[in-house]
Protein backbone atom coordinates (compact mmCIF):
# COMPACT_ATOMS: atom_id res chain seq x y z
CA UNK A 1 0.00 0.00 0.00
CA UNK A 2 1.58 3.28 -0.98
CA UNK A 3 0.53 6.57 0.73
CA UNK A 4 -0.81 8.13 -2.56
CA UNK A 5 -4.53 8.99 -2.19
CA UNK A 6 -6.54 8.07 -5.43
CA UNK A 7 -9.76 9.46 -6.77
CA UNK A 8 -12.13 8.22 -9.08
CA UNK A 9 -15.60 9.58 -10.32
CA UNK A 10 -18.39 7.20 -10.47
CA UNK A 11 -20.59 8.32 -13.60
CA UNK A 12 -24.01 9.61 -11.96
CA UNK A 13 -22.43 8.25 -8.44
CA UNK A 14 -19.88 9.02 -5.82
CA UNK A 15 -16.57 9.90 -6.07
CA UNK A 16 -14.48 6.98 -4.82
CA UNK A 17 -11.64 7.40 -2.55
CA UNK A 18 -8.51 5.04 -1.71
CA UNK A 19 -5.85 5.43 0.63
CA UNK A 20 -6.93 9.04 2.40
CA UNK A 21 -7.05 9.48 6.76
CA UNK A 22 -9.16 12.24 6.54
CA UNK A 23 -11.18 14.57 4.46
CA UNK A 24 -11.60 17.98 5.26
CA UNK A 25 -15.57 19.37 3.73
CA UNK A 26 -16.17 22.89 2.77
CA UNK A 27 -16.77 24.09 6.17
CA UNK A 28 -13.51 23.00 7.20
CA UNK A 29 -14.70 20.08 9.44
CA UNK A 30 -12.58 17.37 9.36
CA UNK A 31 -13.95 13.14 9.08
CA UNK A 32 -12.24 10.53 10.17
CA UNK A 33 -12.02 8.16 7.65
CA UNK A 34 -11.52 4.66 8.90
CA UNK A 35 -12.57 1.80 5.55
CA UNK A 36 -10.27 1.38 3.12
CA UNK A 37 -12.62 2.68 -0.13
CA UNK A 38 -15.10 5.61 1.04
CA UNK A 39 -17.78 6.81 -1.46
CA UNK A 40 -18.11 10.91 -1.50
CA UNK A 41 -21.17 12.68 -2.24
CA UNK A 42 -21.09 14.43 -5.65
CA UNK A 43 -24.93 15.21 -6.12
CA UNK A 44 -25.04 17.44 -2.88
CA UNK A 45 -28.50 15.53 -2.01
CA UNK A 46 -26.78 12.71 0.69
CA UNK A 47 -28.37 13.08 4.29
CA UNK A 48 -25.08 11.65 5.47
CA UNK A 49 -22.75 14.32 3.71
CA UNK A 50 -19.66 14.16 2.89
CA UNK A 51 -20.79 10.77 2.65
CA UNK A 52 -22.94 8.88 -0.42
CA UNK A 53 -25.68 8.01 0.96
CA UNK A 54 -27.46 6.42 -1.91
CA UNK A 55 -29.92 9.11 -2.19
CA UNK A 56 -28.41 9.96 -5.88
CA UNK A 57 -30.20 6.53 -7.29
CA UNK A 58 -33.28 9.14 -6.74
CA UNK A 59 -32.52 11.86 -9.07
CA UNK A 60 -33.16 11.24 -12.76
CA UNK A 61 -29.42 10.24 -14.83
CA UNK A 62 -27.76 12.34 -17.11
CA UNK A 63 -29.49 12.38 -20.71
CA UNK A 64 -25.71 10.73 -21.93
CA UNK A 65 -25.15 8.83 -18.65
CA UNK B 1 -24.62 -26.05 16.49
CA UNK B 2 -26.75 -28.96 15.99
CA UNK B 3 -28.11 -30.52 13.18
CA UNK B 4 -31.71 -28.92 12.57
CA UNK B 5 -34.98 -30.92 12.91
CA UNK B 6 -36.05 -32.18 9.55
CA UNK B 7 -39.30 -30.37 8.21
CA UNK B 8 -39.59 -33.75 5.43
CA UNK B 9 -38.86 -36.42 3.71
CA UNK B 10 -35.36 -34.59 1.79
CA UNK B 11 -34.19 -32.85 4.82
CA UNK B 12 -35.43 -35.95 6.63
CA UNK B 13 -33.03 -37.81 4.36
CA UNK B 14 -29.88 -35.78 4.39
CA UNK B 15 -29.76 -35.78 8.19
CA UNK B 16 -29.92 -39.43 7.85
CA UNK B 17 -27.40 -39.49 5.37
CA UNK B 18 -24.87 -37.03 7.73
CA UNK B 19 -24.93 -39.57 11.03
CA UNK B 20 -24.49 -42.65 8.66
CA UNK B 21 -28.04 -43.69 9.47
CA UNK B 22 -28.59 -44.71 5.86
CA UNK B 23 -27.38 -44.22 2.34
CA UNK B 24 -29.28 -43.08 -0.89
CA UNK B 25 -28.66 -46.53 -2.73
CA UNK B 26 -31.02 -48.16 0.10
CA UNK B 27 -33.08 -44.90 0.62
CA UNK B 28 -36.97 -44.33 -1.08
CA UNK B 29 -36.14 -41.06 -3.22
CA UNK B 30 -38.28 -38.56 -1.93
CA UNK B 31 -40.95 -37.34 -4.66
CA UNK B 32 -40.40 -33.77 -5.37
CA UNK B 33 -42.44 -31.64 -7.36
CA UNK B 34 -43.28 -27.88 -7.81
CA UNK B 35 -41.13 -25.00 -6.79
CA UNK B 36 -37.79 -25.88 -4.72
CA UNK B 37 -37.86 -21.83 -3.69
CA UNK B 38 -41.06 -21.98 -2.03
CA UNK B 39 -40.07 -25.73 -0.23
CA UNK B 40 -38.93 -25.35 3.04
CA UNK B 41 -38.05 -29.12 3.27
CA UNK B 42 -35.34 -29.28 0.03
CA UNK B 43 -33.89 -25.55 1.23
CA UNK B 44 -33.70 -26.74 4.65
CA UNK B 45 -31.73 -30.00 3.36
CA UNK B 46 -29.51 -27.22 1.19
CA UNK B 47 -28.71 -25.43 3.79
CA UNK B 48 -27.49 -28.21 5.93
CA UNK B 49 -25.51 -29.79 3.32
CA UNK B 50 -23.62 -26.22 2.57
CA UNK B 51 -23.26 -25.80 6.43
CA UNK B 52 -20.87 -28.61 6.10
CA UNK B 53 -18.72 -26.50 4.24
CA UNK B 54 -19.11 -23.39 6.59
CA UNK B 55 -19.13 -23.98 10.68
CA UNK B 56 -20.22 -27.28 10.67
CA UNK B 57 -22.30 -29.18 13.38
CA UNK B 58 -21.04 -30.55 16.54
CA UNK B 59 -23.31 -33.95 15.66
CA UNK B 60 -21.81 -34.36 12.13
CA UNK B 61 -18.89 -35.68 11.48
CA UNK B 62 -16.39 -33.38 9.36
CA UNK B 63 -16.06 -35.53 6.59
CA UNK B 64 -19.27 -35.80 6.04
CA UNK B 65 -18.19 -32.61 3.75
CA UNK B 66 -16.76 -34.43 1.35
CA UNK B 67 -19.31 -37.75 1.12
CA UNK B 68 -20.43 -38.67 -1.66
CA UNK B 69 -23.80 -39.49 -0.48
CA UNK B 70 -24.42 -36.13 0.77
CA UNK B 71 -23.02 -34.57 -2.09
CA UNK B 72 -25.15 -36.85 -4.40
CA UNK B 73 -28.91 -35.44 -2.73
CA UNK B 74 -26.82 -31.99 -2.73
CA UNK B 75 -26.91 -31.76 -6.31
CA UNK B 76 -30.06 -33.28 -7.11
CA UNK B 77 -31.79 -30.40 -5.30
CA UNK B 78 -29.28 -28.20 -6.82
CA UNK B 79 -30.22 -28.98 -10.20
CA UNK B 80 -33.67 -28.49 -9.50
CA UNK B 81 -33.10 -24.93 -7.64
CA UNK B 82 -30.67 -23.73 -10.60
CA UNK B 83 -33.21 -24.92 -12.79
CA UNK B 84 -36.22 -22.53 -11.57
CA UNK B 85 -33.65 -19.89 -10.89
CA UNK B 86 -33.48 -19.57 -14.62
CA UNK B 87 -37.15 -20.30 -15.57
CA UNK B 88 -37.68 -17.35 -13.18
CA UNK B 89 -35.24 -14.43 -14.09
CA UNK B 90 -35.48 -15.30 -17.83
CA UNK B 91 -37.60 -12.07 -18.15
CA UNK B 92 -35.01 -9.98 -16.74
CA UNK B 93 -32.10 -11.71 -18.59
CA UNK B 94 -33.36 -11.59 -21.86
CA UNK B 95 -34.19 -7.90 -21.68
CA UNK B 96 -30.50 -7.11 -21.14
CA UNK B 97 -28.50 -4.94 -23.55
CA UNK B 98 -24.85 -6.10 -24.59
CA UNK B 99 -23.80 -2.60 -25.61
CA UNK B 100 -23.54 -0.97 -21.97
CA UNK B 101 -20.59 -1.56 -20.01
CA UNK B 102 -21.56 -4.17 -17.50
CA UNK B 103 -21.40 -1.92 -14.33
CA UNK B 104 -23.61 0.86 -15.44
CA UNK B 105 -25.82 -2.42 -16.74
CA UNK B 106 -26.12 -4.30 -13.48
CA UNK B 107 -26.90 -0.65 -11.58
CA UNK B 108 -29.74 0.38 -13.97
CA UNK B 109 -30.88 -3.19 -13.11
CA UNK B 110 -31.32 -2.70 -9.42
CA UNK B 111 -32.52 1.08 -10.32
CA UNK B 112 -35.35 0.03 -12.39
CA UNK B 113 -36.35 -2.94 -10.01
CA UNK B 114 -39.68 -1.75 -8.74
CA UNK B 115 -39.45 -4.16 -5.14
CA UNK B 116 -42.37 -4.46 -2.75
CA UNK B 117 -41.40 -1.54 -0.79
CA UNK B 118 -40.55 -3.73 2.18
CA UNK B 119 -37.99 -1.09 3.73
CA UNK B 120 -40.28 1.97 2.93
CA UNK B 121 -42.81 -0.21 5.46
CA UNK B 122 -40.11 -0.98 7.94
CA UNK B 123 -39.38 2.79 8.40
CA UNK B 124 -42.90 4.14 8.90
CA UNK B 125 -45.22 1.90 9.41
CA UNK B 126 -43.55 -1.91 10.94
CA UNK B 127 -44.80 -3.11 14.53
CA UNK B 128 -41.87 -3.95 16.90
CA UNK B 129 -42.76 -7.67 16.51
CA UNK B 130 -43.08 -7.35 12.76
CA UNK B 131 -39.13 -5.67 12.53
CA UNK B 132 -38.58 -8.97 15.04
CA UNK B 133 -39.57 -10.87 12.22
CA UNK B 134 -37.96 -9.28 9.86
CA UNK B 135 -34.59 -9.64 11.35
CA UNK B 136 -35.20 -12.63 12.29
CA UNK B 137 -35.95 -13.75 8.78
CA UNK B 138 -32.81 -12.31 7.61
CA UNK B 139 -30.70 -13.69 10.85
CA UNK B 140 -29.98 -16.36 7.96
CA UNK B 141 -28.02 -15.19 5.62
CA UNK B 142 -26.78 -12.18 8.07
CA UNK B 143 -25.27 -13.93 10.19
CA UNK B 144 -22.78 -15.45 7.89
CA UNK B 145 -22.94 -12.38 5.84
CA UNK B 146 -19.55 -12.05 2.93
CA UNK B 147 -18.61 -15.86 3.94
CA UNK B 148 -19.76 -17.00 0.61
CA UNK B 149 -18.21 -14.65 -1.26
CA UNK B 150 -15.17 -16.05 -0.07
CA UNK B 151 -15.21 -18.84 -1.60
CA UNK B 152 -15.28 -16.88 -4.81
CA UNK B 153 -11.58 -15.34 -4.40
CA UNK B 154 -9.71 -17.91 -5.21
CA UNK B 155 -11.86 -18.58 -8.40
CA UNK B 156 -10.34 -15.21 -9.94
CA UNK B 157 -7.78 -13.04 -11.16
CA UNK B 158 -6.19 -9.55 -11.57
CA UNK B 159 -8.65 -6.85 -11.07
CA UNK B 160 -11.67 -8.69 -10.02
CA UNK B 161 -9.68 -10.42 -7.28
CA UNK B 162 -8.13 -7.04 -5.82
CA UNK B 163 -11.80 -5.54 -5.71
CA UNK B 164 -13.51 -8.39 -4.10
CA UNK B 165 -11.23 -8.96 -1.82
CA UNK B 166 -10.65 -4.90 -0.35
CA UNK B 167 -14.70 -5.31 -0.54
CA UNK B 168 -14.40 -8.89 1.88
CA UNK B 169 -11.81 -6.35 4.01
CA UNK B 170 -14.13 -4.00 4.48
CA UNK B 171 -16.92 -6.71 5.17
CA UNK B 172 -15.06 -8.70 7.68
CA UNK B 173 -14.68 -5.52 9.99
CA UNK B 174 -10.79 -3.82 8.32
CA UNK B 175 -8.95 -4.96 11.01
CA UNK B 176 -11.47 -4.26 14.25
CA UNK B 177 -13.22 -7.06 15.30
CA UNK B 178 -16.28 -5.37 16.79
CA UNK B 179 -16.61 -4.05 13.36
CA UNK B 180 -17.10 -7.35 11.60
CA UNK B 181 -20.57 -7.18 10.16
CA UNK B 182 -22.04 -10.30 10.96
CA UNK B 183 -21.29 -9.76 14.82
CA UNK B 184 -22.34 -6.85 14.06
CA UNK B 185 -25.72 -8.13 13.11
CA UNK B 186 -25.72 -10.61 15.95
CA UNK B 187 -25.30 -7.74 18.50
CA UNK B 188 -28.79 -6.19 16.61
CA UNK B 189 -30.41 -9.47 17.36
CA UNK B 190 -29.33 -9.24 20.67
CA UNK B 191 -30.28 -5.19 21.73
CA UNK B 192 -33.94 -6.18 19.97
CA UNK B 193 -34.30 -9.30 21.75
CA UNK B 194 -33.73 -12.32 19.69
CA UNK B 195 -31.23 -14.99 19.68
CA UNK B 196 -27.49 -14.07 18.44
CA UNK B 197 -26.49 -17.64 18.29
CA UNK B 198 -25.50 -18.98 14.42
CA UNK B 199 -28.42 -20.83 12.94
CA UNK B 200 -30.69 -20.01 16.06
CA UNK B 201 -33.77 -19.42 13.77
CA UNK B 202 -32.63 -21.97 11.11
CA UNK B 203 -35.74 -24.23 11.71
CA UNK B 204 -38.17 -21.59 11.46
CA UNK B 205 -37.41 -19.15 8.62
CA UNK B 206 -39.12 -19.50 5.53
CA UNK B 207 -38.07 -21.61 2.64
CA UNK B 208 -37.39 -18.29 0.78
CA UNK B 209 -35.22 -16.83 3.50
CA UNK B 210 -33.04 -20.06 3.06
CA UNK B 211 -33.21 -20.03 -0.73
CA UNK B 212 -31.76 -16.42 -0.53
CA UNK B 213 -29.11 -18.19 1.49
CA UNK B 214 -28.24 -21.02 -0.28
CA UNK B 215 -28.58 -19.16 -3.33
CA UNK B 216 -24.82 -17.55 -2.54
CA UNK B 217 -23.20 -21.02 -1.91
CA UNK B 218 -24.57 -22.41 -4.68
CA UNK B 219 -22.87 -19.67 -6.87
CA UNK B 220 -19.69 -19.76 -4.77
CA UNK B 221 -19.52 -23.53 -4.41
CA UNK B 222 -19.55 -24.10 -8.36
CA UNK B 223 -16.42 -22.78 -10.31
CA UNK B 224 -19.13 -23.10 -12.97
CA UNK B 225 -21.12 -20.48 -11.28
CA UNK B 226 -19.07 -17.98 -10.31
CA UNK B 227 -19.74 -14.99 -12.67
CA UNK B 228 -23.57 -15.65 -11.37
CA UNK B 229 -22.14 -15.24 -7.91
CA UNK B 230 -19.98 -12.14 -8.45
CA UNK B 231 -23.41 -10.28 -10.16
CA UNK B 232 -25.67 -11.83 -7.43
CA UNK B 233 -23.11 -10.07 -5.08
CA UNK B 234 -22.91 -6.69 -7.11
CA UNK B 235 -26.56 -6.36 -6.84
CA UNK B 236 -27.12 -7.85 -3.01
CA UNK B 237 -24.47 -4.81 -2.50
CA UNK B 238 -26.29 -2.40 -4.91
CA UNK B 239 -29.69 -2.95 -3.55
CA UNK B 240 -28.74 -2.34 0.21
CA UNK B 241 -27.54 1.25 0.85
CA UNK B 242 -30.95 2.92 0.40
CA UNK B 243 -33.03 0.06 2.08
CA UNK B 244 -30.05 0.06 5.12
CA UNK B 245 -31.10 3.44 5.55
CA UNK B 246 -34.26 3.19 5.95
CA UNK B 247 -34.34 0.17 8.10
CA UNK B 248 -32.28 2.26 10.62
CA UNK B 249 -34.52 5.11 10.78
CA UNK B 250 -37.58 2.74 11.27
CA UNK B 251 -35.50 1.13 14.51
CA UNK B 252 -34.93 4.61 15.25
CA UNK B 253 -38.98 5.35 15.39
CA UNK B 254 -39.37 2.41 17.08
CA UNK B 255 -37.55 3.34 19.53
CA UNK B 256 -35.41 0.22 19.68
CA UNK B 257 -32.21 -0.15 21.43
CA UNK B 258 -29.38 1.92 19.42
CA UNK B 259 -27.04 -0.95 19.17
CA UNK B 260 -29.86 -2.28 16.77
CA UNK B 261 -29.57 0.70 14.45
CA UNK B 262 -25.40 0.22 14.26
CA UNK B 263 -25.56 -2.91 11.91
CA UNK B 264 -27.81 -0.88 9.09
CA UNK B 265 -26.01 2.27 9.90
CA UNK B 266 -22.33 0.98 9.14
CA UNK B 267 -24.05 -0.30 5.40
CA UNK B 268 -25.29 2.70 4.34
CA UNK B 269 -21.88 4.27 3.81
CA UNK B 270 -20.21 0.86 3.45
CA UNK B 271 -22.54 -0.36 0.65
CA UNK B 272 -22.34 3.01 -1.31
CA UNK B 273 -18.75 2.13 -1.39
CA UNK B 274 -19.34 -1.89 -2.19
CA UNK B 275 -22.18 -1.52 -5.04
CA UNK B 276 -19.88 0.73 -6.96
CA UNK B 277 -16.87 -1.39 -6.67
CA UNK B 278 -18.62 -4.39 -6.69
CA UNK B 279 -20.54 -3.76 -10.00
CA UNK B 280 -17.79 -1.58 -11.83
CA UNK B 281 -14.42 -3.51 -10.32
CA UNK B 282 -15.37 -6.82 -9.47
CA UNK B 283 -17.37 -7.31 -11.65
CA UNK B 284 -16.53 -4.96 -14.89
CA UNK B 285 -13.04 -6.63 -14.80
CA UNK B 286 -14.04 -9.92 -14.88
CA UNK B 287 -16.45 -9.79 -17.77
CA UNK B 288 -13.45 -8.09 -19.34
CA UNK B 289 -11.49 -11.16 -18.97
CA UNK B 290 -14.26 -13.61 -19.60
CA UNK B 291 -16.66 -11.65 -22.55
CA UNK B 292 -18.35 -14.97 -22.55
CA UNK B 293 -19.49 -15.08 -18.62
CA UNK B 294 -21.46 -11.98 -18.98
CA UNK B 295 -24.70 -13.22 -19.13
CA UNK B 296 -24.02 -15.54 -16.31
CA UNK B 297 -23.52 -11.89 -14.20
CA UNK B 298 -26.80 -10.92 -15.61
CA UNK B 299 -28.29 -13.92 -14.18
CA UNK B 300 -26.58 -13.62 -11.08
CA UNK B 301 -27.78 -10.12 -10.56
CA UNK B 302 -31.69 -11.12 -11.58
CA UNK B 303 -31.95 -14.11 -8.83
CA UNK B 304 -30.90 -11.76 -6.42
CA UNK B 305 -33.22 -8.95 -7.04
CA UNK B 306 -35.88 -11.74 -7.80
CA UNK B 307 -35.41 -13.61 -4.31
CA UNK B 308 -35.58 -9.81 -2.63
CA UNK B 309 -38.40 -9.28 -4.26
CA UNK B 310 -39.99 -13.09 -3.07
CA UNK B 311 -39.33 -12.10 0.59
CA UNK B 312 -40.57 -8.75 0.45
CA UNK B 313 -43.83 -10.00 -0.44
CA UNK B 314 -43.85 -12.86 1.49
CA UNK B 315 -43.04 -10.96 4.45
CA UNK B 316 -45.59 -7.92 3.79
CA UNK B 317 -48.27 -10.93 2.89
CA UNK B 318 -47.72 -12.12 6.08
CA UNK B 319 -47.74 -9.11 8.19
CA UNK B 320 -51.08 -8.35 6.19
CA UNK B 321 -52.94 -11.59 6.84
CA UNK B 322 -51.65 -11.45 10.55
CA UNK B 323 -52.79 -7.79 10.90
CA UNK B 324 -56.41 -9.47 9.33
CA UNK B 325 -56.69 -11.69 12.06
CA UNK B 326 -56.14 -9.23 14.35
CA UNK B 327 -58.93 -7.24 13.42
CA UNK B 328 -61.35 -10.34 12.88
CA UNK B 329 -60.82 -11.75 16.61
Amino acid sequence: MTDDVRVRPCPDGPVLVRGAHALVDDDGRRHEITRPVVAVCACGKSSRAPWCDGTHKARPRRADG
Amino acid sequence: MLLPTPCGPVSGQMNDLMVGRTTRSTATRPTTDGSVIEDRDQQLALWTAYELSYRGFADVHPDREWDLEVLGLRAEIEARFERELRSVTRDRTGRVADDTPLGDELLDMVAGDEGPRLSAYLRRDATAEEMRDFLRERSIQQLKESDPQSFLLPRLEGAAKVALAEIQYDEYGAGRVQNLHQTMYARTLEAVGLDPQYGAYVEEVSAVSLASANVMSLFALHHRLRGAGLGHFAAFEASSSVPSRRIAAGLQRLEMAPEAGAYFDEHVEADSVHEQVAARDVCGSFVADHLSLRQDVIFGAACALYLDARSGTELLERWESGRLQDQAS
